[in-house]
């Protein structure tokens, strides 16, 4: 029994000698054609070898690709011997009727290209697919949650309580048993909450981060201030969080006890701080573009008119890059409510409707990572709400995404 | 001089200098907003760094081992009964399984330097929290005078993969898992958002459809990764049945994700190639592959290898979607084939991060220095290449 990665690495390891002999045999072929008959080849002769290889291959791959995908879905197991012999003969079928089409006038180049563009046509369908792969997936098992749970009361509920959703799952009656609660409104007050402290962290910073450097600071300065900021960027969430979890909340709640206040260990300003800290340099480099478009000509005529520098910045440089910052503001919104990690992380688990940013509570992403990650079965409502969770999350991004690209489109055609 | 008065048009009035003086402080409030965000970035390193330092460093104990034939069945006979509540059980626990491989050596005894217990070491260390019992803190702080106690180089944590037993988890096993799956991302993502970049700004005409594919990219870009987690797991692990937490679920995931922002930097790159390159080449009679495959893609590489390495820097540090599609399970082993449950770097730093035992905190942050560093050395690569290759035509 061969395992799956050495039938791969037998498939291609067979396919690229053989197609290279191919190649090389068309090539003759068409060579010495032109030889015997004293016509000029149609075109370059490394056309007509690759004409042929791809006579090859793809045959050969189009059976190894149906076979696997039987095999994926269990409709049919198939040897893996066979499967090698069956590409093999296609394999060889087509080269031969790939090498029939060869003589001198034939329009190699035409051929090839057309199937190339194929490929790169196929290579662009797959991010519509993955598009498609998610909306589809979320949108499946939402639905089978919508089933179970009523939509209404999923987004007007004031109640998480998905602990008996088990039960039910398991087949056993709910006599006795509170039923699971589903109401996802404290959750998303948490995603807010965490998303509003953020976002009183970095645009603040960000904005002025970038009117510094596009406005103030010189070439040489700007060079180095940038990579700097990017640094930022380059942090991976799960290192934020750790840091948000280990060194940011003890610190809160040691300032908080100080000054008077009772804070959680999973309080919402340690990851909202560090979330906002995160999103500097994602709302610095998106604003820093807008206000560079902004054409010299605004800024030296309010200049030639008296105006400081700052006035002009904050009167005339400003307003007129507005569209552009509000796009980068929508885009920083919905990086924080789909930020998962630091949130993990930092935040709490327990869902917990409050307007103090010194209480523990969740977001949304914490809990599709908690009914993901547990060994509950698959099919309960309490992993299927993961599902529902992403879908409102995958709207949200959505919508944001959508309302900030019609922003900034309406901003370039003003100046371009 | 100073008392000579001004002329009058030299003067400056009040209200003009608070212009002036407003002027300044916005000047200073970007200046605050770059301070602020460099202040972070010294602050967390630092931290990161004083968190991480001391887990390069591992005690060891010197003991006197005998390996006798009691040792074969009892692995606690074979050190001084005084010095087993200090060793690590991580390695006392292997001598019974080495003398059976090795039978020749039953009768033998060493003296060598064996890992301690984590609470030795965190003893050593003086971290609070140590856990270490009264009487044996006496006994170490004695050994440590006579030289039996050393803190050496933690060699430990880059050859061995997770342990329960903090003194012996190592990267080693997430680091291979990294490397599999990074391989993996980099097989799948780079060539098809190449060609996808290729088609749309040379091939592609300008229909419904092309604009659809572009709405669409600049859409993905911007989808949250853990959605991502959600696609794979539907559909890579619960339709197509591609073993969960298995390296390859984690590759085409990350491929997916990391799709949008190869294709995005591709074909910024391509549209820096000028026209009069292409025209030049179309007057010589090449079609548009052969323009394109010939003259605008050797001239576009540096741009594309920039952006590639940025988006499997990105993917290499993303923890959210491998969580969703299980790779956060406890894999003391490198995996053998990319079939297998793996882990992750980042993956691992979260599972040590959600450890009750205090010494896994100085590992976690060992961690992250190690993925810190090869992040940052990776964009790096990335932006020295950007500047070296910056063409102005």
């Amino acid at each position: 029994m061969m395992t799956a990665s050495t039938v791969f690495l037998w498939f291609f390891g067979g396919l690229i000698p053989l197609c290279a002999m191919a190649y090389w045999l068309a090539r003759g072929k068409a060579l010495n054609q032109s030889l015997a008959s004293g016509k000029r080849l149609h075109s370059l002769p490394g056309f007509y070898g690759l004409y042929a290889a791809v006579w090859l291959a793809l045959p050969a791959m189009g059976a190894g690709v149906l076979f696997s995908l039987l095999h994926m879905f269990h409709i049919m197991d198939v040897p893996a011997v066979m499967l090698l012999a069956t590409a093999l003969f296609l394999g060889a079928a087509g080269l031969w009727l790939g090498l029939r089409h060869i003589h001198a006038e034939f329009r190699a180049r035409q051929a090839v290209e057309k199937i190339m563009r194929g490929v790169l046509f196929g290579a662009a369908t797959i991010s519509i697919l993955t598009t498609l792969g998610i909306v589809l997936s979320v949108i499946f098992e939402s639905v089978r949650f919508f089933h179970v749970i009523s939509f209404w009361d999923f987004i007007t509920g004031t109640k998480w309580q998905p602990d008996t959703a088990f039960l039910i799952g398991a087949g056993r009656g709910s006599e006795g048993v509170a039923p699971p609660l589903f109401g996802s409104v404290p959750i998303f007050a948490g995603t807010f909450m965490i998303t509003g402290i953020a976002m009183l962290v970095a645009v603040p910073v960000g904005l002025f981060a970038a009117i510094y450097m596009s406005e103030y600071a010189s070439h040489k300065a700007r060079g180095r201030l940038k990579p700097m900021l990017e640094i930022l960027a380059g942090i991976p969430t799960v290192v934020y969080g750790f840091f948000a979890a280990i060194t940011i909340s003890p610190l809160v709640v040691e300032i908080a006890n100080a000054i008077g206040f009772e804070a959680s260990y999973t309080n919402a300003l340690a990851p909202g701080l560090i979330m906002g800290v995160m999103i500097i340099p994602f709302m610095s480099s998106l604003s820093d573009d807008v206000i560079k478009a902004v054409p010299q000509d605004m800024r030296d005529g309010s200049m030639a008119l008296g105006a400081t520098k700052s006035e002009t910045i904050r009167h005339i440089v400003l307003p007129a890059a507005f569209p552009g910052i509000v796009s980068a503001f929508l885009l920083s919104i919905s990086r924080a409510i789909g930020e998962t990690m630091i949130v993990v992380m930092a935040a709490g688990l327990r869902p917990n409707l409050t307007m103090n940013p010194l209480e523990g509570m969740t977001t949304v992403t914490v809990k599709i990572v908690e009914a993901l990650t547990g060994d509950q079965e698959f099919d309960s409502a309490f992993t299927l709400a993961a599902f529902a969770l992403g879908l409102v999350l995958l709207m949200l991004t959505l919508v944001l995404n959508i309302v900030s690209t019609i922003v900034v489109r309406k901003f370039k055609q003003r100046y371009e | 001089m100073s008392d000579a008065p001004l002329h009058p048009l030299l003067q400056i009035n009040p209200r003009q200098r608070r212009r002036a003086r407003a002027d300044f402080r916005f000047k200073l409030y970007g200046l605050g907003a770059l301070l602020f965000a460099l202040t972070f970035l010294v602050f967390f390193f630092a931290d990161i760094i004083d968190k991480g330092l001391p887990a390069f460093q591992q005690a060891e104990i010197l003991a006197q081992v005998e390996y006798s034939e009691a040792a074969v069945n009892n692995y606690n006979k074979a050190v001084d009964r005084k010095l087993v509540k200090l060793i690590s059980r991580s390695w006392t626990r292997t001598i019974p399984m080495m003398l059976k491989a090795h039978p020749e050596m039953v009768g033998t005894s060493s003296e060598q330097w064996v890992l301690a217990d984590y609470h030795v070491d965190q003893y050593l260390k003086g971290h609070d929290g140590h856990n270490l019992k009264k009487k044996y803190q006496a006994q170490v702080d004695r050994l440590y005078k006579e030289g039996k106690i050393r803190l050496a180089f933690n060699t430990g944590f880059f050859n061995s993969g997770d342990s329960k037993m903090p003194e012996n988890a190592g990267i080693l096993a997430s680091a291979i898992g990294s490397v599999m799956v990074l391989l993996l991302t980099m097989l799948f993502a780079v060539p098809i958002g190449v060609m996808t970049a290729i088609y749309l700004e040379e091939f592609a005409p300008d229909n419904r459809f092309t604009q659809l594919i572009e709405v669409n990219i600049n859409n993905l870009a911007a989808i949250p990764s853990i959605l991502y987690g959600l696609l794979g797991l539907a559909i890579f692990i619960n339709f197509m049945g591609v073993p969960r937490s298995s390296a390859l679920a984690g590759g085409l995931t990350l491929a997916l994700m990391t799709l949008p922002i190869i294709i995005i930097a591709t074909r910024a790159s391509l549209r820096s190639v000028p026209e009069s390159i292409r025209e030049a080449a179309y007057g010589l009679g090449a079609s548009t592959l052969q323009t394109t495959w010939h003259h605008v893609l050797p001239l576009a590489m540096p741009g594309i290898l920039t952006g590639s390495i940025i988006g499997l820097a990105q993917a290499m540090g993303e923890t959210a979607p491998l969580l969703i599609i299980g790779m956060m399970a406890y894999i003391p082993e490198a995996p053998h084939s990319i079939l297998e449950a793996t882990t992750v770097l980042p993956a691992q730093v979260y599972t040590w991060s959600s450890e009750s035992i205090r010494a896994f905190e100085e590992r976690t942050a060992a961690g992250i220095m190690v993925l810190l560093a090869v992040l940052l050395t990776l964009n790096a690569v990335a932006v020295r290449l950007r500047n070296r290759s910056q063409q102005t035509w």
